[in-house]
């Protein structure tokens, strides 16, 4: 058992750490969401000079080759600052696919291009019908002569208006819900047939809605084999998001740590009652505890036994769900009105957390598969 | 950075289960099991086939007969003894005054009281609450004043556990009530319990049994060389003690234990003519708790693997797991109670039995699944409140 980091992870976390002070005020954030895409294209070209986009990458693809929780620590500094850049859905989410998935061809082709910042991944599963149900797919992919062609529909793709290409799952063969039968595809961004409308989610970063109208499809991975990889994709982002959540959580309990001491009421910080200590002290308990279940995620990301993994992600998914929603909610209640306003912080970390919560199965979700399981 | 043991701690943990397996009597495991707690001499005897194996003193060093461990394999010994329903190793004499005596007392102290602290010759219990200074200890007011070779107690402690079974008892009185600060006139000193003067005095808890106790001191004589450290410097050595493997404040293996216990009762247990554990709402609550002790189990691991590197200080993270651990407790111990339904709140079946020569009213189980909910109640009070651990958590990490 070893709780430290390693000399190249203190690094790595300094490194990005003093990168992303010299450039994410909350001021400049709010210009990068203007941008094209929502995001800051200097700061991703400067992540790619950093080596950042190849760090979950194998060296022999040009990346860093590091692990799960090399990974978190990044995604932890990402957090504390709501970078909006796609680091989530093309590093994290698209890498792990075509990692897991890919024939030697594609990861040659893919994975160095990745790395160097040339092209952008989006992992497009969910469906508007599916709420949380990882197996619920009608997206179609079927085999006219050479090709395959996707049709259907997929919602709130992390990122999926700028990727260059896009994985997708479709049903090859079953029935709505079967777990067989379910396939990955890459597409590219700009294929034929292929609809984007982007938005900007509530915490501000962009996901998109695709239409697929008879799209041309090269498979990746096993044909009716793609549940087992889209399971650990899912859970790869559970694991790396759950850290971006704890760096949301250090920001805001900072930002409410620094206003108790310094918001003036009756004659004296707020900070002097032990109504608002104690709180500040559960912020920071459940702060902790959900510091512990996020590098349990981490730990799992490569655990081989899918019933350990499984189990366990789900443990940190409501761990950490459940703590990032008591530490931000706590944030804006003990802010008063300035809590509730656009133009400060707190209420962004808060909706950064909202998001996490329901995506890749909600906190009872989770507790439901973790309860189906009490024996 | 791996949160998983290393193949000697499992191995370690391998043995100290195997022991318990293999020498643990049965009827002191199912009293346990089934929320009698343990009496005296389960817990004399219990401690006593540890001692012979060199674990009862288990946090202490080698050269004083501990067995050495890391911090690590205390954590697991601790957590082992839990889960396996043996009576847990007596605190007052292993984590509170043997490392007191280690660190302040004289060498014929050490050689007189360890040995026998480990082997439970002396039953130690602690003088410490008073009725005016529970949470604010340092307000106590309990007398001793210097006569020749002696000091002549005269005061009230309170809420003393265990005080009816004590030997000896480490006490914190007033020496000089005219210093500065409340915390510089307080010294630390051992009492015979069976000296001329003490009474002890029963309080019956909420569940209706005997733990705790008041003592009374009525001109009670003690030896001045029974003080432990300088006079008035008895609060350097309450904070020592205070602070010394505060991670087992947790009980996180009483939880699991208590865990998997309320699984088995609801496998037995029909509702609807089903067996309860298939109810989903009971199947959430036991899967919440799961996530619960999970995070816990992490966090105390933490807090455990950063005590290696900076020994000696308590750690304010250790407030954590107090208000984490104590909240567990109760948690699992109402699961445990809610699943008796009505069964679980007579509180008389047993003497209703033993009166009549009938059998008990119900399962072995029901008269006492409310009983430990009910003391339960105690663990976010005893230790420093959890709001005092709130407190300690505000000024020593946030800086409020």
């Amino acid at each position: 058992m070893d709780f430290e980091l390693s000399e190249d992870q203190r690094l790595l976390k300094d490194s990005i750490s003093r990168l992303l002070s010299d450039n994410y005020s909350f001021a400049a954030r709010r210009g990068y969401m203007q941008e094209a895409n929502g995001w800051s294209r200097k700061l991703w070209d400067q992540y790619a000079e950093l080596g950042l986009l190849g760090l979950p990458i194998e060296e022999k693809y040009g990346g860093f080759g590091g692990g799960p929780v090399d990974v978190m620590l990044v995604m932890e500094e990402f957090g504390k600052v709501l970078a909006l850049e796609p680091f989530l859905a093309s590093i994290v989410l698209g890498t792990t696919a075509v990692k897991l998935a890919g024939s030697e061809a594609q990861k040659s082709m893919i994975l160095p291009a990745v790395a160097a910042g040339q092209i952008k991944l989006a992992f497009a599963h969910g469906e508007q019908q599916a709420r949380h149900d990882i197996t619920d797919v009608l997206t179609t992919a079927k085999k006219e002569g050479n090709a395959w062609l996707l049709n259907g529909a997929k919602s709130v793709v992390l990122h999926g208006d700028c990727a260059d290409k896009l994985i997708v799952s479709a049903r090859t063969a079953g029935e709505r819900h079967d777990a067989g039968g379910l396939s990955l595809f890459l597409v590219d961004g700009t294929a034929a047939g292929l609809v984007r409308r982007g938005y900007a989610l509530r915490d501000g970063s962009r996901a998109a809605e695709l239409a697929f109208t008879n799209v041309r499809g090269e498979p990746l991975g096993a044909i009716d084999g793609g549940l087992p990889v889209i399971e650990r994709v899912i859970e790869a982002g559970i694991a790396a998001m759950a850290a971006e959540v704890i760096g949301c959580m250090e920001t805001t309990s900072a930002m409410t740590l620094d206003y108790l001491k310094t918001r003036q009421q009756f004659g004296k910080a707020i900070g002097q009652n032990q109504v608002m200590q104690h709180k500040a002290a559960d912020m920071l308990m459940s702060m902790e505890q959900g510091r512990s279940m996020c590098m349990l995620a981490a730990m799992m990301v490569d655990e081989e036994d899918r019933e350990e993994r499984t189990h366990n992600i789900s443990l940190a998914k409501v761990g950490v769900g459940q703590a990032g929603r008591a530490v931000t909610q706590a944030a804006v209640q003990m802010h008063g009105g300035i809590g509730m306003t656009e133009e400060y912080a707190v209420g962004h970390y808060f909706r950064r957390v909202m998001t996490f919560e329901h995506l890749w199965g909600d906190c009872a979700w989770h507790l439901a598969a973790l309860a189906a399981k009490i024996s | 950075m791996d949160l998983r043991y290393s193949p000697e701690d499992q191995a370690f943990r391998l043995e100290v289960r195997t022991f318990i397996d293999e020498n643990l009597p049965e009827d002191i495991r199912n009293r346990s099991r089934h929320g009698y707690g343990h009496r005296k001499e389960d817990i004399v005897s219990w401690q006593r086939i540890l001692n012979k194996k060199g674990w009862a003193a288990y946090s202490w060093p080698t050269e004083y007969g501990g067995p050495g461990w890391s911090p690590t394999q205390r954590m697991i010994f601790q957590e082992e003894i839990m889960m396996g329903n043996a009576p847990e190793v007596s605190g007052f004499n292993i984590t509170m005054i043997g490392p007191v005596l280690m660190q302040f007392a004289t060498q014929a102290q050490k050689d007189y009281f360890l040995p026998r602290a480990a082997n439970l010759d002396d039953w130690w219990c602690q003088g410490f609450s008073e009725p005016g200074a529970g949470s604010d200890l340092a307000s106590l007011k309990t007398a001793a004043v210097r006569d020749g070779d002696d000091y002549v107690v005269n005061g009230q402690k309170i809420w003393t556990s265990t005080a009816q079974h004590a030997d000896w008892c480490f006490v914190l009185v007033r020496t000089d009530p005219h210093a500065k600060k409340k915390q510089e006139g307080i010294s630390f000193i051992l009492v015979d319990m069976r000296t001329p003067g003490i009474t002890v005095r029963p309080i019956i808890s909420i569940d209706g049994a005997h733990h705790l106790n008041e003592v009374f001191f009525d001109n009670v004589r003690v030896p001045v060389a029974n003080r432990i450290y300088e006079e008035n410097r008895g609060w350097d050595v309450a904070k020592f003690l205070l602070g010394n493997e505060r991670t087992g404040i947790a009980r996180l293996g009483k939880s699991k234990e208590r865990l998997a216990y309320a699984k088995e009762l609801a496998r037995e247990v029909q509702q609807h003519g089903k067996p309860l554990i298939e109810d989903p709402a009971f199947r959430r609550r036991a899967a919440q708790i799961e996530v619960d002790l999970k995070a816990l189990e992490l966090t105390q691991l933490r807090v455990v693997s950063a005590k290696k590197k900076e020994a000696g200080k308590p750690d304010p993270f250790s407030s954590i797991l107090k208000v984490k651990g104590t909240e567990l407790l109760q948690e699992t111990s109402e699961l445990v109670m809610d699943i008796g339904g009505p069964l679980a709140m007579p509180g008389w079946a047993k003497e209703l039995a033993a009166m009549s020569n009938e059998p008990p009213y119900g399962p072995d189980w029901a008269p006492a699944m409310a009983g430990p909910y009910l003391m339960m109640r105690a663990a976010s009070i005893y230790g420093g409140t959890n709001e005092i651990q709130k407190n300690i958590l505000t000024k020593a990490v946030l800086g409020l």
